[in-house]
């Protein structure tokens, strides 16, 4: 897949309440690819539509106008069924608050993605302690999520958005929540799993994830606009 | 379909786990919900068995009782109706009954004295019902009086009390020999209280009654049917009764789980998102929120259901006895023989599981449809 590109963007505008007199383009006129196994952090100010452009990306919304390939075939036009399948084979999100179901245990959140592919139980929860313990997590397995700290929070979310041994990896603001040790431990986390071959797009205004070495690729945005790919 | 089954395996699992998180919530709406049912199912249950009983008791009744008028007033039946009344063609059998009623001020109870023509009492004795037994404290061999309306004691000795089994309608029996009865209630010979027939043909019975009107005017011929429909409907309009006791409290219950089940809250919204947004399908979410609806109406119908049938069929349904039986001083006391109408079955379920699972559905379809990238922006 090396050298391939993962996701195509073109032409791609996105308007939010369309029609109305509040109507307003969030992206506007996105052209851009996506290289496979590399690491692609998208970064501007607030309201430059770095999340917009992480959604369509990460089939969560689709283009108002525009086209999305991805692995070389179009799935601007696919119904939202076979996105949403996508979505769960290709796809592992890592929201920026975490987004972790409160009042379920640690490997409960974990196996959640898997449970629409009809896995037996005993496998899912074989592989969410293998990825538990890859993250040193393991003695957390049977823990209430709200009783995790911020970044053992993160890490659950990390492992759920592997559950499903995805292509592509999707981040947004990882370590919006994270204090600078915790930071330097999740540019850890996304060494490894760069190493491990997998596509990953993250969206940041941390210094600390923008310049670090871990990252191949920046994208920076404004207004709605890409204006500097280095 | 082994992927089929595991998917719908995680999806209760994951319902289970849902219903527990919010375990207050569940569990008083699963208790209100198992008592709506449970009360609605008794009246039900209850009235239903009520119902066949009567039908089997009343099924070895005559078809025929007539009955003898003065100014829209029962009277006895003077000497000479019998024979009339045999020249009447299809009656194939007839007797002269012996029957009424007498006040006990001891017990404050009304009784029910009889000189029955299929069982042999010898004079001086009685034979009385279950009630009696337990109000006057009679067993065999006791003697006990009674006070005519002339004014003189008459006293028996109880040779035999009559089984429970038939206590719905023996409960306040006295029987006692026909020379006795006429004695007591100064009944001359060859009156009667009313006349019991059969008929040979049952198409016929319609016939005869209308024969029976034209040879004697002055008699009122009251059909098995009339009666039966009679009880179907006194039963009915108990069972109406209750229900509209009962209505305030199923209309609150009606605004309480619609409210539950269509209102969702923020937080079920949110994990709503988050499901979508990780890959789980509309449907999926839909489905998942299907079976929690359908977890708790279901459950709270079984439990609700057995909870009735005990009640009913165990426990005498104490609480609505009351009510559904009627009044009485002297109670029958009696067990109903367990019986289960499928359409009634049929009909709570509609009533009770239905209508929630659909409310549980229509705001969840709301939610599951909303686009998923909501949850990148909360």
């Amino acid at each position: 897949m090396a050298g391939l590109f993962m996701i195509e963007l073109k032409g791609i505008r996105k308007a939010f309440n369309q029609g109305k007199h509040n109507e307003y383009w969030a992206l506007d006129g996105i052209d851009l690819t996506i290289p496979a196994q590399q690491v692609t952090a998208l970064k501007g100010p607030s309201g430059s539509g770095k999340t917009t452009l992480l959604t369509i990306l990460g089939c969560l919304a689709r283009p108002t106008e525009g086209r999305v390939r991805l692995k070389g075939e179009d799935i601007s036009g696919l119904p939202e069924r076979f996105l949403t399948e996508i979505r769960r084979k290709t796809f592992g999100f890592i929201f920026q608050q975490f987004n972790l179901v409160r009042g379920l245990s640690a490997i409960e959140n974990i196996i959640l993605p898997a449970y629409p592919e009809g896995q037996p139980r005993k496998d899912l929860l074989e592989k969410a302690e293998a990825l538990l313990a890859g993250v040193n997590l393991g003695h957390r397995r049977d823990a209430k999520v709200e009783w995790l700290s911020g970044g053992e929070q993160q890490r659950v979310a990390i492992c759920r958005a592997l559950i499903n041994d995805p292509a592509i990896l999707i981040a947004d603001e990882p370590t919006a929540n994270l204090d600078t040790k915790l930071s330097k431990e999740f540019l850890g986390i996304l060494e490894k799993l760069a190493g491990q071959g997998r596509t990953i797009i993250l969206t940041s205004h941390d210094p600390l994830v923008v310049e670090s070495s871990v990252v191949d690729r920046v994208v920076t945005l404004r207004d709605g606009r890409i204006v500097d790919q280095t | 379909m082994r992927i089929w089954i595991e998917k719908q395996k995680h999806l209760i699992d994951f319902t289970l786990a849902s219903l527990a998180r919010r375990k207050a919530k569940n569990l008083g709406l699963l208790a209100i919900y198992t008592l709506l049912v449970f009360v609605l199912a008794s009246v039900a249950l209850y009235t239903h068995a009520l119902r066949v009983e009567a039908q089997k008791v009343l099924a070895g009744s005559p078809e025929i009782v007539l009955q003898r008028l003065i100014a829209g007033r029962h009277d006895l039946i003077p000497p000479g109706y019998l024979e009339k009344i045999g020249r009447i063609r299809g009656v194939q059998k007839m007797e002269g009954r012996l029957w009424g009623y007498y006040y006990d001020s001891v017990v404050k109870a009304n009784y029910t004295f009889m000189a029955p023509r299929d069982m042999k009492i010898e004079r001086g004795e009685i034979v009385v019902g279950p009630a009696l037994e337990r109000s006057r404290g009679l067993a065999a061999g006791n003697g006990i009086s009674f006070r005519a309306y002339t004014g003189e004691l008459h006293t028996f000795i109880v040779a035999d009390v009559l089984p429970e089994t038939s206590e719905l309608v023996s409960a306040d029996l006295v029987l006692m020999n026909e020379e006795d009865f006429r004695a007591f209630f100064k009944i001359p010979e060859g009156y009667y209280n009313d006349i019991a027939m059969n008929v040979a043909n049952p198409q016929e019975v319609r016939n005869v009654a209308i024969k029976l009107l034209t040879t004697l005017p002055d008699s009122r011929p009251i059909l098995r049917d009339e009666v039966l429909r009679t009880y179907a409907s006194i039963f009915d309009w108990r069972e109406g009764l209750m229900l509209a006791l009962l209505s305030a409290a199923i209309l609150a219950f009606g605004i309480f789980a619609w409210e539950k089940a269509a209102g969702l809250s923020a937080e079920e919204k949110r994990e709503i998102g988050i499901l979508k947004a990780i890959g789980w399908e509309t449907n999926d979410v839909i489905k998942m929120k299907f079976w929690e609806g359908l977890l708790i109406s279901l459950t709270a119908f079984l439990v609700g259901y057995v909870a009735a049938y005990l009640h009913v069929f165990y426990f005498g349904a104490s609480l609505f006895e009351p009510v559904l039986k009627g009044w009485a001083v002297l109670y029958p006391r009696f067990s109903l023989p367990p019986h289960i109408d499928g359409l009634q079955i049929a009909t709570l379920f509609f009533f009770t599981v239905v209508p929630y699972t659909a409310a549980v559905l229509v705001p969840i379809w709301r939610a599951a449809t909303t686009d998923p990238d909501t949850v990148m922006r909360s």
